[in-house]
């Protein structure tokens, strides 16, 4: 009697489920905890942010003054220890005693150190936090501003798009290295947040047409006279019905925008105006000794290494966040999956 | 009929299959039929029935992932398992095509004469001048007035109509022993559809040619067609003369899809009591003007139309493409402004509304729009779509809407289980309960349904207002039912309006309207709906030519 009750509850429940009514958001996110390559990439990310951040520490506050909260490495970017071994070579190893003799360790130095003795480890933890800082500011900012200009110029359309496109068309004809070198002058003393922030305010240009572009071709569809007629507000219809249906144009635009905004950073950091000695950024570590490549090959293959290892977290999750959004892309079948039904179908 | 000879076109054993996802899909299974010159053959089934994909495979013209196997003899050469330049030869030639959308068969950026000229000079070895002859010849048999100077024209320069007839004349170009016609007037208002019927019989008589017609429209088969093959899910349930499908169908489907054809004064006038007191909808003088853009001059798409709907009154409003029906229903819950004029819906004057005021009044409204694919959104599960309305208008809210939308889900006939779906995951007339499902789920007072089943097959279409007149006999909802189908507004409606350019030419009872109609545009429209009956359809059209 208990028994089939519960059983019977279960069942009910089951059911529940099923018919349980799941928001776009809820299915979205249910999508995207499925997807397993920008699942790793998220968590892959999260530890290099978290590594990179501990190890390095944090200064806060204004440049000449800042409340400095010390990280766990025991060198600090700025220190010039004495040169280890004969060409300050890394000291990490992860080949075991027993093939090469030296053993694993971490030792002094892993990364190994520069030309004139600096740990390269800390460097290029400082780089990181450099340039993920920059990567995500500009991203944000950018994908913000464009996302939310380009909507309402395509979505108004009239005198509002007029002025919206124009002011991009102004943006876009002076070129953001100019723009880049110019900030970098006025206030490269307020440190690598603030550039960033203002190289935000210009790269969200291409985003806004391309948006504006999509919302032109989607605001002439019926389900938004649907909605309109259900009740719905012209904020509502943005950012419910047109925006979730332009979101593969703006993830793919916004992640090559990050991958960008890297390069943009070392660029402006070679023309001397962006994160300026002794601080450093990983594309600055990587152009100030691309000549010693073949003598010190460390030095370009560790700051390259987060290079890509990020750039590549941001674009799988971004493969992840548009395939959760379009509900045309089903999980693909796995090859096992189709052999056994392969198999069944032969028997019967 | 010639039907002594040797047939054009014998098919025996014919089989068409795709290869999707690692398994071989049927979508013609062990077909055998042959058609003689002068002959129709038609063949009819649902969407997905395999209709077209078995005629385009006939001459190899389906995507790579097809397969053809059997036997297609045309004038005895075989077409199966041949080299493809082999087929290519019959392609044109002997074996000519007329597509559905004129628009998208013709090449935009060509003129129609060049068209023509072309297909002349891929098969002929003659002149320019000797095949724009030929040309003018071929547009003036197809009946296009001034065929020199159409000659220079651009496919979007003529009415569809007349594009239909320049893509005839492009077929006939080569004399073809065999005219192959996918749903050739499906695109096309009655009165143009009832001239290209008219057109391909007489051409079918002069040239002698077979002609295989694909349709889903009962009432063009019965126009044109000697015998049937009827078609579903790739299998030929029955073939037979004309005479014999309509009038002894023995499949148990195609009875069924017979049944599901609505017929032009067939249903009996539903008995209801409407108070003409105070009317939910009533337009007044009505002019709508879409405003200049650029170089394109405005543009009057309506005007001068006045009617009221009745609480719980169906009004069916009729007219060609083009005619500004559509228009009408959107400037009725204030999606288009009005130029002049004054619209008062549940009450309210609405000429004037700000949007704050439109939203109060659109809760009393609901829009079933005409295509199911478009008007849901594609990123929103159909849950969502259905209890957004409910939500907006702060009627309900967590359990409580989710309680509704299952009973709206109910009250279409779709599973519960289907709400987490997207609208894409649904078929066409699916789509299209959901869209009832959102537009009634205020239990709103009008209902405007715009043309909600031109999108679907007979049979769907026949579910579908079933439903529809079942919802509201339950909910007693007025309706503005907007359509170019006289026969399915005839199903419906108490009243009837029909539009002609932007004008509101006839307004009436049911009755009146389709048996004593006084307007001269009227009396077209209704003579030009093809009956599904070959003997009835053969008076009419006597009768027309009049």
């Amino acid at each position: 009697m208990n028994l089939d009750n519960e059983a019977k509850g279960s069942e009910d429940s089951l059911e529940q489920r099923e018919t349980a009514g799941l928001s776009q958001g809820q299915i979205v996110l249910r999508r995207f905890v499925r997807h397993r390559a920008a699942m790793i990439s998220l968590f892959v990310l999260v530890f290099i942010i978290l590594f990179v951040f501990t190890a390095g520490g944090l200064a806060l506050g204004n440049t000449e003054n800042p409340i400095r909260i010390m990280g766990w490495w025991q060198w600090d970017f700025t220190d010039l220890p004495p040169l280890q071994g004969v060409m300050g070579e890394p000291t990490l190893d992860i080949i075991p005693e027993f093939i090469d003799g030296t053993g694993m360790q971490i030792g002094e130095h892993p990364f190994g150190q520069d030309s004139i003795g600096q740990d390269y480890f800390s460097l290029v933890i400082r780089g990181a936090q450099q340039s993920i800082t920059v990567m995500f500011i500009i991203g944000a900012v950018a994908a913000f501003l464009g996302t939310v200009m380009g909507a309402i110029s395509g979505f108004f359309g009239k005198w509002i798009d007029q002025l919206i496109m124009r002011f991009v068309d102004l943006i876009i004809t002076i070129p953001t290295l100019i723009i880049g070198a110019v900030i970098g002058i006025q206030i490269g003393n307020l440190g690598v947040f603030f550039l960033a922030l203002f190289l935000g305010l210009v790269s969200w240009t291409g985003l806004s047409r391309l948006v504006r572009g999509e919302f032109l071709t989607l605001r002439e569809r019926e389900f938004v006279d649907a909605a309109r007629v259900a009740g719905a507000s012209n904020l509502r219809i943005i950012f419910k019905h047109i925006l979730p249906n332009a979101i593969g144009v703006v993830i793919v635009s916004v992640t090559l925008l990050m991958s960008g905004a890297i390069l943009l950073e070392t660029a402006l950091s070679y023309l001397g105006f962006g994160v300026v000695a002794p601080d450093t950024s990983l594309g600055a570590l990587i152009s100030a000794n691309q000549d010693a490549f073949t003598v010190y090959p460390w030095l370009f293959w560790w700051p390259g290494l987060f290079i890509v290892t990020i750039a590549l977290c941001i674009n799988f999750i971004g493969d992840g966040l548009r395939d959760a959004f379009d509900p045309r892309q089903k999980r693909r079948i796995s090859r096992k999956d189709r052999t056994e039904a392969r198999a069944l179908k032969k028997q019967s | 009929m010639s039907q002594g000879n040797e047939p054009v076109l014998k098919v025996s054993g014919y089989n068409v299959e795709f290869w999707v996802d690692g398994v071989w899909y049927p979508a013609a299974i062990d077909m055998n039929y042959e058609v003689a010159a002068g002959e129709v053959l038609a063949i009819v089934g649902e969407s997905g029935s395999g209709k077209s994909s078995s005629q385009m495979g006939l001459m190899s013209l389906l995507a790579s992932n097809a397969r053809v196997t059997g036997s297609v003899k045309v004038r005895g050469n075989e077409m199966v398992g041949v080299p493809i330049n082999q087929v290519r030869k019959f392609r044109g030639r002997e074996v000519a095509y007329i597509f559905q959308e004129p628009m998208t068969a013709l090449n935009p950026v060509y003129t129609i004469g060049f068209q023509i000229v072309e297909a002349l000079k891929n098969h002929y070895t003659i002149s320019n001048k000797e095949a724009k002859k030929r040309a003018i010849e071929l547009l003036a048999l197809v009946e296009i007035p001034s065929p020199e100077k159409s000659f220079d024209k651009y496919p979007h320069q003529l009415s569809g109509g007349q594009r239909q007839r320049a893509m005839i004349a492009q077929s006939l170009s080569c004399d073809p022993g065999l005219l192959i016609a996918d749903e050739p007037t499906t695109a096309l208002d009655v009165t143009v559809q009832a001239e290209i019927l008219d057109l391909m019989r007489n051409l079918k008589d002069k040239l002698n040619s077979a002609v295989v017609l694909i349709t889903h429209d009962m009432g063009v088969v019965a126009d044109l067609a000697d015998r049937i093959l009827v078609m579903k899910d790739g299998y030929t349930v029955e073939q037979g003369t004309s005479d014999q499908i309509f009038n002894n169908p023995q499949h148990p489907y195609t009875q069924a899809l017979l049944a599901s054809v609505p017929k032009l004064g067939s249903t009996a006038v539903r008995a209801v009591t409407i108070q003409r007191t105070e009317a939910v909808l009533s337009l007044r003088d009505v002019e709508i003007t879409y405003p200049k853009r650029g170089r394109v001059p405005a543009f009057t798409a309506a005007s001068g139309v006045s009617f009221d709907i009745y609480p719980g009154e169906i009004l069916g409003l009729v007219g060609e493409s083009g005619s500004g029906k559509t228009t009408v229903g959107r400037a009725a819950i204030g999606l288009l402004p009005i130029s002049k004029g004054s619209i008062n819906l549940v009450g309210k004057d609405i000429s004037n509304a700000s949007q704050r005021q439109l939203r109060e009044v659109r809760q009393h409204t609901g829009i079933v729009f005409q295509d199911p694919g478009s008007s849901l959104n594609p990123r929103l599960p159909i849950g969502e779509s259905i209890g957004e309305p409910l939500l907006l208008a702060g009627k309900a809210k967590g359990d409580d809407l989710n309680k509704m939308v299952e009973d709206l889900l109910d009250s279409v006939e779709l599973p519960r289980s289907y709400r987490n779906r997207y609208p894409h995951e649904l078929s066409g007339g699916q789509r299209q309960r959901v869209g009832i499902a959102r537009a009634l789920s205020l239990r709103p007072d009008l209902l405007i349904a715009d043309e909600p089943t031109s999108a679907l097959d007979v049979s769907v279409q026949a579910r579908f207002l079933d439903l529809l007149l079942e919802l509201q006999d339950e909910l007693k909802f007025a309706c503005l039912f907007i359509s170019h189908d006289l026969a399915v507004v005839d199903m419906l409606a108490h009243r009837i309006a029909v539009m002609e350019r932007g004008k509101l030419v006839e307004i009436g009872d049911r009755d009146q309207i389709l048996k004593n109609p006084q307007e001269e545009y009227t009396k077209k429209l209704i003579s030009a709906v093809p009956v599904p009956d070959p003997a009835e359809q053969k008076l009419r059209r006597l009768a027309r030519k009049g």
